[in-house]
């Protein structure tokens, strides 16, 4: 008798639960960059009070977002790979992608700068350099937005990183903020985007060593979930997001997102 | 280390300010693992007791399963569970991925194995104190697994603590099917993970050390009621 007051107790307290995650709300999947540089720390507060819908953020790599997006499990996507974000799009996946703003990846090392590319311009050249040296670099190794921009780095400059990935080349597997860690903790070169090494709080003696190369362009894109794919997708809501981001409004928020002095975004949607 | 002394100022700072952001995770890590522990128990001491008064054939390999199935990794575990609540899954339609629920069904399927392993363990050395006495008086067995779970409670209240520890330390599994969500699924292990990756290791600290307070807390707790409710049954 107890028992089954207990495990009465015990469903109810469940369901409770579930009732309680039923404000209007919508799911974003996105990326660990533009979590860890506390970009939605500032603007989904001002979303929630001007609007009253809360949005609950995912931040993964961009890759397994978009496979969590091509589950279903998600009303907008928010990442930066424009390849495989047309790619979804044009699968069927999402109904349209917008652009919505820029930052760029930079490349940091430690101050000693064992390979010498400290003040370069030239991402790819600093990529060599990296590979003669032997200096250690650590890689996102997930497939996420920032780690394709730095394969096709490698790419251009012709380097194998397969055959040395172990040795000088190291892939940590995880989010930026956990490889920008493990670099300074091995003294390791690695590509950032800008924001999340300005935000980050662990830098020790690391400085960017490379920044300023048109190819360091990093392009955020923004995509509704198509709701013909996924009927639990909460197209409106969904949409209202999406075009409260690129409206004028949206970008000037995003414009002023500022920490110590240094801007971590720059909106560049067509109107 | 700077970090150390830093982050144990941190951790009672905002312990003291009484940190709203910080009550609702302690809150919801509690809510998610006690909910785990209370279904584990619910599942998990019937399932021990009733291996210890069955000895049915093929007895010998299901304890070596539940024994091995303590051994899951929570990542895994984490990942089953992702692609069954998942929109794309078999009970995608149930909406529960990204939510505690989500949380606490991970951790149950966690735990309950731990559960019940650890209770069989319990249970067995009373069973070899009872047999005579079942036999004797010919009860059937579901009146002896309940008089074994009730006079092994107090033997069974470690076996809880134990599962709780599991349950409230994971990160792999909460972190997947939970998502790290703010002020919906961010519980103490997936906040710690976050304030890692942000470089923020004070901060990390200081939440781990109140993680771990709160799991000394429930422990001495837990002792202490103990060691009230035997001094009592013996008095």
């Amino acid at each position: 008798m107890k028992r089954t007051t207990l495990f009465g107790a015990a469903l109810l307290s469940i369901l409770a639960t579930v009732a309680s995650a039923e404000d209007p709300s919508i799911l974003v999947q996105s990326t660990t960059s533009t979590q860890n540089s506390g970009f939605y720390d500032y603007i989904l507060p001002i979303y929630k009070s001007e609007t009253g819908v809360t949005v609950n953020v995912v931040a993964v790599g961009t890759g397994q977002a978009i496979k969590n997006a091509q589950n279903c499990d998600a009303d907008v996507l928010l990442v930066h790979a424009k390849a495989a974000e047309k790619k979804f799009v044009d699968e069927g996946f999402g109904v349209a992608r917008s652009d919505l703003m820029y930052n760029d990846f930079v490349i940091v090392g430690p101050a000693a700068d064992p390979a010498g590319i400290a003040g370069g311009k030239d991402a790819v050249a600093a990529f060599k350099a990296i590979a003669e040296k032997k200096a250690l670099f650590a890689s996102r190794g997930d497939d996420s937005g920032t780690n394709k921009a730095e394969l096709k780095l490698w790419d251009k400059a012709g380097i194998d990183i397969k055959a040395a990935s172990g040795d000088w080349y190291r892939a940590t597997g995880s989010g930026m903020g956990a490889t920008l860690n493990a670099s300074v903790g091995m003294g390791a070169y690695t590509i950032s985007d800008r924001a999340t090494w300005i935000s980050f709080g662990n830098k020790g003696d690391y400085l960017i060593e490379v920044e300023g190369d048109p190819v360091l362009f990093n392009q955020y894109g923004i995509i509704l979930v198509n709701p013909e794919k996924c009927p639990s997708v909460k197209a409106d809501l969904g949409q209202q997001f999406i075009d409260w981001l690129i409206s004028p409004h949206g970008q000037e928020l995003i414009a002023a997102n500022k920490l110590d002095g240094k801007q971590l975004f720059f909106p560049n949607a067509k109107p | 280390m700077q970090d150390f002394a830093g982050a144990f100022g941190l951790a009672f700072g905002l312990i003291a300010s009484g940190d709203a952001d910080l009550f609702e995770i302690v809150g919801l890590s509690m809510r998610v693992s006690l909910m785990a522990l209370l279904l584990s128990c619910l599942i998990g001491f019937p399932i021990g007791a009733l291996l210890v008064v069955r000895k049915f054939f093929g007895r010998g390999i299901v304890i070596a399963l539940v024994n091995s199935m303590m051994g899951f990794p929570p990542v895994v575990i984490g990942l089953l569970i992702y692609l069954v609540l998942s929109r794309a899954g078999p009970m995608g339609w149930l909406g529960l991925l990204y939510s505690p629920t989500a949380m606490i069904i991970a951790q149950t399927v966690l735990i309950a194995p731990i559960v019940a392993a650890l209770s069989r363990q319990v249970l067995e050395a009373l069973q070899a104190e009872y047999d005579e006495q079942f036999r004797s008086l010919g009860i059937s067995r579901g009146r002896a697994m309940l008089a074994l779970i009730v006079d092994g409670r107090y033997g069974l209240v470690t076996v809880a603590l134990a599962g709780f520890g599991r349950a409230v330390a994971e990160v792999g599994a909460v972190i997947i099917v939970g998502g790290n969500i703010e002020h919906l699924t961010r519980v103490m292990t997936t906040a710690i993970a976050l304030e890692t990756s942000k470089g923020d290791l004070g901060m990390a600290l200081a939440l781990g050390i109140i993680l771990m307070s709160i799991a000394i807390s429930v422990n001495l707790g837990a002792g202490a009621l103990r060691a009230i409710a035997e001094r009592q049954a013996y008095a």
